[in-house]
């Protein structure tokens, strides 16, 4: 690059001294075009896989629902990572090259999914797809991602039981939220039966096993084990139910419309959160479940989450103020939400120490990968791919946010094959 | 169609109209698309199937089922079985607690195979499996609303139900079924991978195979007397049945034959896409499938196939520009198809279409044929010989 | 099960089961309602009944809004307000639908199902539109949350009360205005014979309009009752879909007496099911004995006609 100035003074003043001059500057000239590669890789050598990698931008793919039932909980996503990667491109880009984003339309469908997911593989060549969201979403992408060797960053909480070469779980897994906060319930609620509820599919069922076998070791007893279809929504008979038994404990993971109703239903029923007891602990309901709910209908309720929009430090602080000011001042921020804005990060984290965008390289750099601006403080990625986070205990409150009353001291290990909960 | 022989058949205008569409199948999209676009019209394709189906015993006899997603997804689960259990041998699954079954049933600590996935280790179980086990269904229920009387909008919310039903217990028994997340990850059929480009591309032309049979087997029940039956009942039912002709019995046979074609549709998608998931099986794709027939021309099987790839392509072709439009797009589909334009574009293309034929083609061809043109009021009076199933006519005036 | 408890509380506890299965019963009432009008008396299927029910909810929504931002001083009786207001939206948009659509289509049952589940997945994409794919929370005042507490044990849910009320009104209503009243007359002198009805100058036409209106209007006050005890959001509907036309159905069609008949069977079934198996299994069992019986009887339970 500054060659061709120092050609000119090669030529110029008497033999000697030009001939020192002349090797100096060819020295410094050297030093500073290997430099200036350094700063700007080339394509050639970050992108040997045909990715859609050029000497300016890098292309990824973000494939969530924007039509369908799906919706409503996909769009947090969707803005986070979108959030994320403007502000990667603001502060100069992966390797150099500012990053294009393809979006596509999952729409709700399983085989949607996998044909969109496909068609970024493969026609547009993305580096990194952003994407799905529930585990069935996820397992219709994950034959595609693993044959055409792509990397999928997934960022809801799931029930664990993966562990794909090809998927960065930037989402906590069954065991980091339930076990902690069972434990939690127990030593500072004192705890001694739980009634499990859940909506009737995997997630919920492979929670309550797990749930369950823990409160098993703990020697505490289950009274109660039920689950509802999707989108179910009369509750009266399990209310009722549930009055009966007296737990102590209500475990919740009902999703979707049936959250609605079950939450108006109870408190009509003249169940009040705000006392001791019953004790209501859900993974299911974050701050964007709250809005449509209403927070006079679950305050008082606890949440075991790993990010919480009213976790107080500078990282948080930041990430929603540019959240709000981005997409509007009444927007909220769930679990999940948080867990997508990780997913560009992590991956320009990878790829940065990896020197390159193919996907092989990057996972062998992912172990062990910290990010420290992460709004829920600290995270760190696990060889099985899974990230290292704290687990914390909110209280919801009746403007919809949650107040933190317990975190973890240390980071909890994901352990998607937990043994004895098999 | 009493067609004299057959290469004399090709030569009509009806044979004509079938080798277009298989020389667009086989030569025209095959050639335009790459294989990953090719691999979607096979998908669309096996939707095909469920329409020919719906032509038979919506447009022909009737009965509007809105429960055909039940019968593909049988289909398509009797596959994805098979499929699932040759990729469970022990040595693949060597890592999981149980070797041997699929991951799913190892995540529910399910410790052996239930009962009634046995049998779906033998291939020829499956295919037979396949058309049989939608078919029983079928004629159950066929058989206990039939011989009843059961029909119009209650036989339809009835089928809904039973969409629900199935539903619901797929997704609750996880560990037997895949539940939520259904039966993923396929991998090859009999040592053959199905999962690369060629295989799919020889998947294509597998399921456009099929398809032609399942056209031909159409065709063959809508020539014979069987199909003027089906039509006669759907005008008349109290006559054909006063003539002596026991309606359940005919209702029954064309309700299975829609349920044999969707169940082969099935296993085609199971094997063309690679998983298969209880939301086929669920009210609204069952109602999808209705529209496909719709736009097509309720009364034409060819039509049937059309309508599926063109709802599908626009469907997809909206999604990845316009995705929030195409709701209103299907949803006003469905109103002009009903209002506008009831006999889909089949209709359209006899009205239109077919007229310039006429024109084009009367001089060089000394066919008898007797379609007049704008016959498009008369009702479905065909005379023997000039049984043309492509311009039978849906008379608005009965449902 | 039961060990444990004294009788008093058994006592207490069946009290509120059965009260939780009068509450399913006013649940399937007022969705059944509307939709048994359009449907028995006209041989309509209106599969955006569900739609129409989110309408009186997001009308609901907006309603309390506007009481909340304007008048605050009137919010605690701001729901009667805005039945009403449900009510009149969905009737106009019903008798619009009915004069752009239906009357086309009375002819040709199978079709009306095609066109109206066009429509509802139009209005399901409006409304993602225009509120957003989230679901809205519905504020209510003070006064309609909380329990009634009628002894020591027994608590009866205000909302729960409250949506029995509607139902219940809504019934009576519907039965004096059906058979009590000229304009009933009118109607069932169409349906069971509309040549002569118009020959001796019913306008029938009209009153099929009406109808329709008058169906999709309580749909309406469904939906703003519902906001109560359950979500609003654009694919809400869906939830409602199978089990209203079951009740409507199983209860034989033109007899609004079976409709409330096979609500009340369905609903007690449903909930006894649910409180000793799980809510999955009870809610196949419901439909599995719904559809069998229909199986063996299908003109449903107390048919009028022999239908088709």
């Amino acid at each position: 690059m500054g060659t061709t100035d120092t050609n000119a003074s090669v030529r110029s003043p008497g033999k000697r001294l030009g001939f020192r001059k002349s090797l100096m500057t060819l020295a410094a000239s050297v030093m500073l075009a290997t430099s200036a590669q350094a700063a700007t890789p080339s394509t050639a050598d970050v992108n040997t896989t045909d990715l859609a990698v050029t000497d300016d931008t890098v292309t990824v793919g973000i494939l969530h629902s924007i039509t369908g039932t799906m919706a409503i909980s996909e769009i947090g996503s969707v803005q986070a990572e979108k959030l994320a990667i403007e502000q990667i491109n603001e502060s100069g880009g992966v390797l150099g090259r500012q990053i294009e984003f393809v979006q596509e339309d999952g729409a709700s469908d399983w085989p949607t999914f996998a044909e969109k997911s496909r068609k970024l593989l493969r026609q547009d060549n993305v580096a990194a797809i952003f994407g799905a969201w529930t585990s069935a979403s996820r397992k219709a992408i994950l034959p595609v991602i693993e044959q055409y060797n792509g990397m999928l960053y997934y960022p809801t909480f799931y029930e664990g039981l993966e562990q794909s070469p090809n998927v960065v779980y930037t989402g906590q897994e069954a065991t980091q939220q339930i076990l902690a906060g069972i434990d939690w319930a127990v030593k500072e609620k004192g705890a001694k039966s739980f009634y499990l509820l859940g909506s009737d599919y995997i997630w919920p069922r492979t929670s309550n096993k797990i749930a369950r076998k823990h409160i098993d070791k703990l020697g505490l007893k289950v009274v109660g084990e039920e689950y509802y279809p999707l989108g179910h929504t009369q509750f009266n008979s399990v209310i009722n139910k549930i009055k009966l038994k007296k737990p102590d404990v209500i475990f919740a993971s009902v999703v979707g419309g049936s959250n609605v109703a079950f939450y108006k239903q109870m408190k009509a029923a003249g169940v009040d959160f705000t006392d001791e007891k019953p004790l209501l602990l859900t993974i299911s309901v974050t701050e964007d479940e709250i809005r449509g709910i209403g927070g006079d209908n679950v305050e008082g309720i606890y949440a075991s989450m790993k990010y919480f929009q009213s976790l107080d430090n500078p990282n948080n602080n930041e990430f929603v103020a540019a959240f709000k000011e981005t997409y509007g001042d009444d927007m909220v921020i769930g679990d999940v939400t948080q867990a997508a804005y990780l997913g560009p990060w992590l991956w320009k984290a990878a790829v940065e120490k990896a020197g390159s965008f193919d996907i092989d390289k990057i996972r062998e750099e992912f172990a062990g990968i910290e990010f420290t601006k992460a709004p829920e403080g600290y995270v760190r990625i696990h060889e099985n791919h899974h990230l290292w986070s704290k687990t914390r205990i909110g209280q919801a409150q009746v403007d919809g946010q949650y107040k933190v009353v317990h975190e973890t001291e240390e980071l909890m290990e994901p352990d998607p094959f937990p043994e004895g909960y098999q | 169609m009493k067609s004299s022989s057959p290469l004399k058949w090709f030569g009509s205008r009806e044979g004509l109209y079938y080798l277009a569409l298989a020389f667009l199948l086989v030569v025209i999209l095959p050639l335009a698309l790459d294989p990953f676009r090719l691999n979607m019209v096979g998908k669309y394709l096996t939707y095909a199937f469920v329409a020919i189906g719906l032509v038979m015993c919506w447009g022909k006899a009737g009965i509007l089922s809105l429960g055909q997603g039940v019968f593909f997804g049988l289909g398509g689960y009797c596959m994805a079985m098979f499929l699932k259990l040759e990729a469970s041998t022990p040595e693949a699954t060597a890592i999981q607690s149980t070797p041997g079954i699929p991951d799913f049933m190892d995540w529910n600590q399910l410790t052996e195979l239930p009962w009634f996935w046995e049998p779906f280790h033998s291939f020829s179980f499956t295919l037979i499996a396949v058309i049989g086990v939608p078919v029983l269904l079928a004629f159950v229920i066929g058989f206990a609303m039939f011989t009843r009387r059961v029909g119009g909008v209650y036989f339809a919310i009835i089928t809904q139900a039973i969409a629900a039903i199935l539903t619901i217990l797929i997704i609750g028994q996880q560990g037997y079924t895949g539940g939520v997340n259904g039966i993923t990850d396929l991998q090859t059929l009999k040592g053959w991978d199905i999962r690369t480009d060629e295989a799919r591309t020889t998947l294509y032309f597998v399921c456009v195979g099929m398809l032609f049979l399942c056209l031909f087997a159409a065709r063959l029940v809508q020539n014979r007397k069987l199909g003027r039956i089906l039509v006669a009942m759907n005008a008349q039912e109290m006559r054909v049945r006063f003539s002596g002709y026991d309606v359940a019995a005919f209702k029954i046979f064309v309700f299975c034959l829609a349920a044999a074609f969707a169940g082969i549709g099935g296993a085609m998608f199971t094997l063309i896409v690679g998983f298969m998931s209880p939301s086929f099986i669920g009210i609204v794709a069952s109602i999808e499938m209705v529209i496909f027939c719709a736009l097509g021309g309720r009364l034409s099987i060819l039509g049937a196939v059309y309508g599926a790839l063109l709802v599908n392509a626009a469907k997809s072709g909206f999604s990845e520009s316009f995705p929030e439009l195409w709701p209103f797009a299907m949803g006003a589909l469905f109103i002009g198809v009903v209002l506008a334009f009831p006999n889909g574009l089949a209709g359209l293309y006899r009205s239109y279409v077919m007229p310039l034929e006429d024109r084009l083609f009367k001089r060089s061809k000394p066919e008898p044929k007797t379609a007049s043109a704008p016959a498009a009021t008369k009702p479905s009076a065909e005379k023997a010989d000039d049984y043309d199933p492509m311009i039978t006519t849906y008379s608005p005036e009965k449902s | 099960m039961f060990d444990g408890y004294t009788s008093s509380e058994l006592m207490s506890i069946f009290a509120m089961q059965g009260f939780a299965g009068l509450s399913l019963f006013s649940v399937f009432v007022l969705m059944a309602m509307g939709l048994a009008i359009i449907f028995g008396q006209m041989g309509v299927i209106n599969m955006a009944h569900g739609e129409f029910m989110i309408l009186g909810a997001y009308t609901t929504y907006l309603t309390s809004g506007f009481f909340q931002s304007y008048l605050p001083g009137l919010f605690g009786g701001y729901f009667f307000f805005a039945i009403i207001l449900a009510f009149l939206i969905c009737a106009v948009l019903g008798a619009l639908v009915e004069w752009l659509m239906i009357r086309h289509l009375y002819h040709r049952p199978l079709d009306t199902l095609l066109a109206t589940w066009g429509l509802s997945l139009i209005m399901q994409q409006a409304y993602r539109s225009i509120f957003g794919a989230r679901e809205v929370g519905v504020d209510l005042p003070e006064w309609m949350m909380g329990a009634f507490q009628v002894t020591d044990l027994v608590e009866l849910p205000i909302n729960g009360l409250f949506v029995m009320i509607i139902a219940l009104s809504i019934a009576v209503a519907v039965y004096l205005l059906m058979y009590r009243s000229g304009w009933g007359k009118n109607v069932r002198a169409v349906v069971q014979n509309r040549s002569m009805a118009e020959a001796v100058g019913i306008n029938s036409a009209g009153i099929d309009r009406a109808t329709f209106a008058l169906g999709c209007g309580i749909a309406g006050i469904a939906g703003a009752a519902f906001t109560m005890i359950g979500s609003t959001g654009p694919s809400s509907g869906q939830a409602y879909i199978v089990d209203t036309f079951l009740v409507v159905v199983f209860g034989g069609a033109q007899s609004l007496i079976g409709t409330i008949i096979s609500a009340f069977g369905i609903s007690q079934a449903q909930s006894t099911m649910e409180f000793f198996l799980s809510g999955s299994m009870a809610k196949v069992l419901t439909l599995l004995v719904v559809v069998g019986i229909l199986m063996l009887r299908p003109e449903g339970l107390m048919a009028l006609k022999v239908r088709r």
